[in-house]
């Protein structure tokens, strides 16, 4: 991509959603394939080509177990984030409605799959508590404390945030949970693979993990629910995944997860450190941009994650342009979400709606360089200036006619 | 099937007829910040024809395109034409708009009504009458009463 108005160029495209979805690893490939060609059985035939199935399978679900710090009877595979997140609330609730506690507390800024989840159990008598993420977009334990009842069954906060990357101290509301013996889920969908997890140190019940967010196949994901809780099933039929998620398990895909996670962890600390450094690159060279502003807290922040908001302009016009330079990224503004309104989690850490129509996400990859991020941040200048420049907003703010919030 | 035609990413990535109008003669804004869509036309209007015509535009690809589509329908036309143009004129011009953009072209003809109107009303003869009701679908009703909405 070359830019013509300045000479600066880069030869290939930048993808930098990566909490959209990530490239499958050529490893979690060449075995998804592989066992596409060779090993297509049901796992639960008995003879010998379901039965190498049925090994794979059981396999991929140790690696899995092993990586996260659980058993392998700890893990339920499903289709994905949003399966595993649907399978851990209708647990809690199911357990919840046979002892009477029909209160759940979670956080503004959830994903959509635990949003939309706790919305449906109010309809059906659940009362829930959103707890507030504050500015820096990060979930304040002792409010967990404070709003525990004695009705509560479950408290949901996510690992890392979707959105704005900001890590959740999962370790500490979780021996909050433990110590009042309420049920305790994460959806980790951002985290696994990114950043240390471990069930047991993190003192969690139920945690959720989807592929395609670490290298590996879309559809599969895992569910992770710790031994004594009985995880209910949303899809009835077979026995499968003993009887807690029906259907013949997607063997392939299952056991390329497996491989792309065992990868991702076993590059983690090197592909953090290096992307946290290019990360803050980033974020220093947009800071300089007049009137914008990092969403989310700098610290506590997954090492790929940069989300600004750019004052006085919206956030699709940003993200075609930026396409047009060879970078591939996302916002939360209305347009992008297709309705009308910016996204939630801007608005839960207290962006008004005229700065959070102006949001970039960039989601950066383990493979990215210094060049590219040098790229990115003149890209991003050039490209807020260019739709500054007929902006009637950005007019009336530097005219004085209405203030800057930024 | 990509998101938008090639006639509106092209009007998005150019857009025509940019700018301000120091001394306009009519000058029309639609729309609000909050909602995502900030519209603002001015013409330049001389023996009853649109001499010039810049806007400026807050908004999504297909808002710019619009806007941009909208003033080079009614550039070089007289004042009565230019009150006739439609919102389906301008998407019609774009190659077409997503069903759920569709309010970016109405607020592309809103914005041309109220400079036109302002431009009458500069003349002392009042022409809005029937013409300001918003018809068209889309969520532009909706982001009306959205800002109707006393800020917290």
């Amino acid at each position: 991509m070359i830019d013509h108005q300045t000479g600066y160029q880069i030869d290939h495209m930048i993808y930098a959603d990566n909490a959209a979805t990530t490239q499958m690893s050529e490893k979690a490939k060449k075995v998804m394939i592989d066992l596409m060609d060779q090993t297509w059985g049901n796992p639960s035939s008995l003879y010998s080509t379901g039965q190498k199935a049925k090994e794979v399978l059981e396999e991929a679900r140790s690696r899995v177990a092993q990586v996260i710090g659980a058993t392998p009877r700890e893990i339920v595979f499903t289709s994905g984030g949003s399966e595993a997140d649907n399978q851990a609330l209708l647990t809690a609730a199911e357990l919840g409605k046979k002892s009477g506690k029909k209160h759940i507390v979670s956080t503004a800024f959830e994903h959509h799959a635990i949003l939309n989840t706790v919305k449906k159990l109010e309809r059906d008598g659940f009362e829930v508590t959103l707890l507030d993420v504050h500015e820096d977009g990060i979930v304040r334990p002792e409010e967990v404390v404070a709003a525990l009842r004695g009705d509560t069954c479950l408290v949901t906060v996510m690992y890392a945030n979707n959105e704005i990357g900001t890590i959740q101290p999962i370790r500490e509301i979780g021996r909050i949970c433990r110590e009042r013996k309420v049920l305790f889920h994460t959806d980790a969908v951002q985290a696994v693979g990114h950043i240390p997890v471990d069930v047991s140190a993190d003192n969690v019940d139920m945690l959720s993990a989807s592929a395609h967010k670490f290298h590996g196949p879309k559809g599969v994901g895992f569910l992770y629910v710790k031994q004594g809780v009985r995880p209910a099933s949303l899809i009835e039929g077979g026995a499968q995944e003993r009887g807690r998620r029906a259907g013949t398990e997607n063997v392939a895909g299952i056991a390329a997860m497996a491989t792309a996670l065992e990868e991702a962890v076993a590059n983690m600390a090197d592909n953090a450190a290096r992307m946290t450094k290019l990360r803050d690159r980033i974020i220093d060279g947009l800071s300089k941009i007049p009137h914008s502003a990092l969403n989310g807290a700098a610290e506590h922040r997954l090492p790929g994650n940069v989300n600004f908001c750019f004052e006085g302009i919206e956030g699709e016009s940003l993200l075609l342009l930026l396409d047009d330079k060879g970078i591939e990224a996302s916002s939360g503004s209305a347009c992008t979400s297709g309705s009308l309104d910016p996204s939630h989690v801007l608005l839960a850490i207290g962006r008004v709606h005229d700065v959070a129509h102006g949001s970039l996400r960039l989601s950066i990859g383990e493979t990215i360089t210094e060049e590219e991020a040098d790229y990115i941040v003149r890209a991003v200048k050039d490209v807020v200036a260019q739709l500054r420049s007929f902006s009637p907003v950005w007019r009336d703010l530097t005219e004085g006619k209405r203030p800057f919030i930024l | 099937m990509a998101l938008y035609s090639e006639k509106v990413m092209d009007h998005f990535r150019n857009p025509r007829n940019v700018g301000v109008i120091e001394d306009a003669d009519g000058i029309g804004e639609v729309g609000n910040a909050k909602c995502g869509d900030i519209m603002k036309m001015y013409l330049k209007i001389r023996d009853g024809i649109i001499e010039d015509v810049k806007f400026e535009t807050f908004g999504c690809a297909s808002a710019v395109a619009s806007s941009s589509m909208a003033t080079e329908l009614i550039k070089g036309q007289p004042v009565s034409e230019a009150m006739k143009l439609t919102n389906k004129a301008v998407a019609e011009a774009l190659d077409g708009l997503p069903d759920y953009k569709m309010h970016c072209s109405v607020l592309a003809e809103e914005a041309i009504r109220n400079a036109l109107n302002d431009y009458y009303s500069k003349q002392g003869t009042d022409h809005c009458t029937d013409h300001c009701t918003v018809t068209a679908e889309g969520s532009s009703a909706a982001c009306c009463a959205a800002a109707a909405e006393p800020e917290a």
